[in-house]
């Protein structure tokens, strides 16, 4: 569908073969691009940045919650560490139509409701938990003797945390945090109750268009993603694989 | 929004005087209330602030159908005979001259369920059924069962979506657990690659594959197994929400599998051949019962999305393919019936809860794995 004809023929038609569509994505709209039945605004770009801007504060805020979290749950004496660890999970778990529907009570109480702290507040709840797991897993294995001969040294808890843990766990708080960007990159379901035009995303765009009419400017955009997912799939393998050396533990 | 869904108290804030003569009334058969109520009603209607009569007249249409132009009528009306300063003599019969429906006992009989300001109406209703004149459970009109039979097809679509999940992830996982290292990683990446990939991509991807004119039903007829105008419809309805939903999440069947399977030992099955057994029966004695875990870890995560599914379906799902989760969704945004949209939502909460704690007693919470 992002071909035409042409590029199917044989031999290839070098006219059809075009970056038409994608200049309409970023908002060219100029005459050769335009067409009657594929409408052209900027809106696609306006969604991009709005969704890296609301991706990137969730995810901040979604790992460094999350990774203090999974720190204090894998102390060996934490008390009720299966009832804490479910309830950090859960927003995984419920689905997300709920999730939404209980929010947007909540939030219309308090007046978050198409605001850009309510939609991030929001992606934070639902991406903390994959930065919880990974980082968790991460500290599978962690040496805690470690930590005490820091402080037995002299080092503050800020300096041990800085100086000693983060270096070792940075691998597992990096996927988590992608983890987290992602999710909070991909999501429809919050956005499309929660967010007025001013918050449009990537995926309420495509929505809003799959839903009428599948029009080749979506499957640039889906390309695009793909990409992307691409992209962030390979960090997170040689992460993965640089973790496990880190900690000394064959890989698989 | 628990609160939200037994919440009834709506009306009795706009008529509460209407109400307290109401309990006052003692009701006999096929009789009209006194004239307190009417007239109490009458200066309600009068005074009362137009947005917060709007929004119980909502309310009201709920238990009756009618009640709202019924009202809207009779407002108008009062307004009228307010403002030329009359005192009507009998205020029951000002009401029955203005519509005859004020003559009609049924109408009374529906104040009945609004008088308490907490109701269970909505979870009956979220099961197709509401109260009758008595206040006596019943079902709803043939035409208005919708919620039952959208709860079943949604627990159908989930069962299906994990046996589907089940057969298509043990080969893989399967795969993944026993193919030289070089082989597996590639095959793991395909398997996360989706996980990766949006959500809506994926979607999007199957509604191109499968529609009408799209490319499985290009082959088919290119091939000569179907003809051009018997083009198979396989989008937009329950077909196609369980092959995308299958899709979708499989991975999440397929993972759990896998960390089962990598570290059941390869010499069990060797030996249970070495003693004679046949590969069938070896597998089904030996090598099932030791994958027992992840077959329930996986069946039951994928179980509990797939009931709380809803953009897939929604997209992919047209008009006989929805679940659950539309109807939600429907409430909320469209006909603003947050009461009933709080009850679904409530219900379905609950059944995945019993399946998040049966997961978690399983399998353990901490034991979820992310590639």
């Amino acid at each position: 569908m992002v071909f035409t004809e042409g590029m199917l023929a044989w031999p290839p038609d070098p006219e059809a073969w075009s970056i038409r569509w994608y200049r309409n994505m970023i908002g060219d709209c100029s005459a050769d691009v335009v067409s009657s039945t594929v409408p052209c605004s900027t809106k696609w770009m306006k969604g991009t940045v709005n969704s890296f801007y609301i991706g990137i504060i969730a995810t901040v805020i979604a790992t460094a919650l999350g990774t203090l979290a999974a720190l204090g749950l894998s102390r060996p004496h934490m008390p009720y560490k299966g009832l804490i660890m479910a309830i950090l999970i859960s927003p995984m778990i419920v689905p997300l139509i709920i999730t939404a529907a209980g929010m947007f009570f909540f939030y219309a109480r308090i007046n978050l409701v198409y605001t850009f702290t309510g939609v991030i507040l929001a992606h934070v709840a639902l991406a903390t938990p994959f930065v919880v797991i990974t980082v968790t897993a991460t500290l599978v294995g962690f040496d805690m003797n470690m930590v005490k001969a820091a402080q037995s040294l002299g080092a503050k808890p800020m300096r041990t945390f800085f100086k000693v843990i983060m270096p070792l766990i940075l691998p597992g708080i990096i996927s988590g945090a992608l983890f987290a960007f992602i999710t909070s990159f991909d999501e429809v379901v919050i956005v499309m109750f929660m967010a007025s035009i001013d918050q449009l995303t990537i995926p309420k765009q495509m929505w809003a268009g799959i839903r009428q009419e599948i029009s080749p400017v979506i499957l640039c955009m889906a390309t695009c993603l793909v990409l992307l997912s691409i992209f962030l799939l390979t960090t997170v393998e040689l992460l993965r694989r640089r973790s496990e050396k880190l900690r000394g533990i064959k890989a698989r | 929004m628990l609160l939200r869904s037994v919440d009834d108290s709506q009306i009795n804030s706009v008529f509460p005087n209407t109400f307290d003569e109401y309990k006052n009334w003692d009701k006999g058969a096929d009789e009209l209330p006194p004239e307190e109520v009417y007239k109490s009603l009458f200066f309600e209607l009068a005074n009362g602030d137009k947005r917060q009569i709007g929004k119980a007249l909502t309310r009201m249409n709920y238990a009756k159908s009618g009640w709202k132009s019924l009202i809207k009528k009779t407002t108008r009306e009062i307004k009228k005979i307010v403002k030329k300063g009359e005192e009507p003599v009998s205020y029951k019969d000002t009401f029955i001259n203005i519509n005859k429906l004020w003559a009609d006992p049924t109408y009374w009989y529906s104040f009945n369920q609004m008088v308490k300001d907490r109701s269970s109406i909505y979870y009956w209703n979220a099961l197709d059924r509401t109260f009758d004149e008595e206040g006596d459970v019943v079902l709803q009109d043939e035409k208005r069962r919708m919620y039952i039979k959208t709860w079943v097809r949604t627990f159908k679509v989930s069962i299906y979506v994990t046996i589907f999940c089940l057969i298509l992830g043990f080969p893989v996982a399967h795969l993944l657990a026993n193919l030289p290292l070089r082989y597996s990683n590639l095959l793991m990446i395909f398997v996360l690659l989706p996980f990766w990939t949006s959500l809506l991509v994926r979607t999007t991807a199957w509604i191109v594959m499968l529609q009408q004119n799209g490319v499985i039903n290009g082959i088919l007829v290119w091939l000569g197994i179907i003809s051009d105008d018997g083009r198979i419809q396989m989008v937009y309805n329950e077909v196609g929400t369980l092959i995308a939903m299958t899709q979708i999440l499989l991975p999440f069947m397929i993972l759990p599998l896998y960390s089962v399977m990598r570290v059941i030992p390869k010499s069990h099955m060797r030996a249970a051949q070495n003693l004679g057994a046949k590969p069938s029966t070896a597998f089904l004695r030996v090598y099932l019962p030791q994958t027992i875990p992840g077959i329930s870890a996986g069946g039951l995560l994928v179980f509990v999305l797939a009931i709380g599914y809803f953009i897939t379906p929604e997209l992919v799902g047209g008009k006989d393919g929805k679940l659950i989760g539309s109807w939600i969704a429907y409430h909320l945004k469209t006909t603003l019936n947050w009461g009933l949209c709080a009850a679904l939502g409530a219900i379905l909460l609950g059944i995945m809860l019993i399946f998040y704690w049966l997961y978690n007693k399983i399998v353990g919470i901490d034991n979820i794995k992310l590639g």
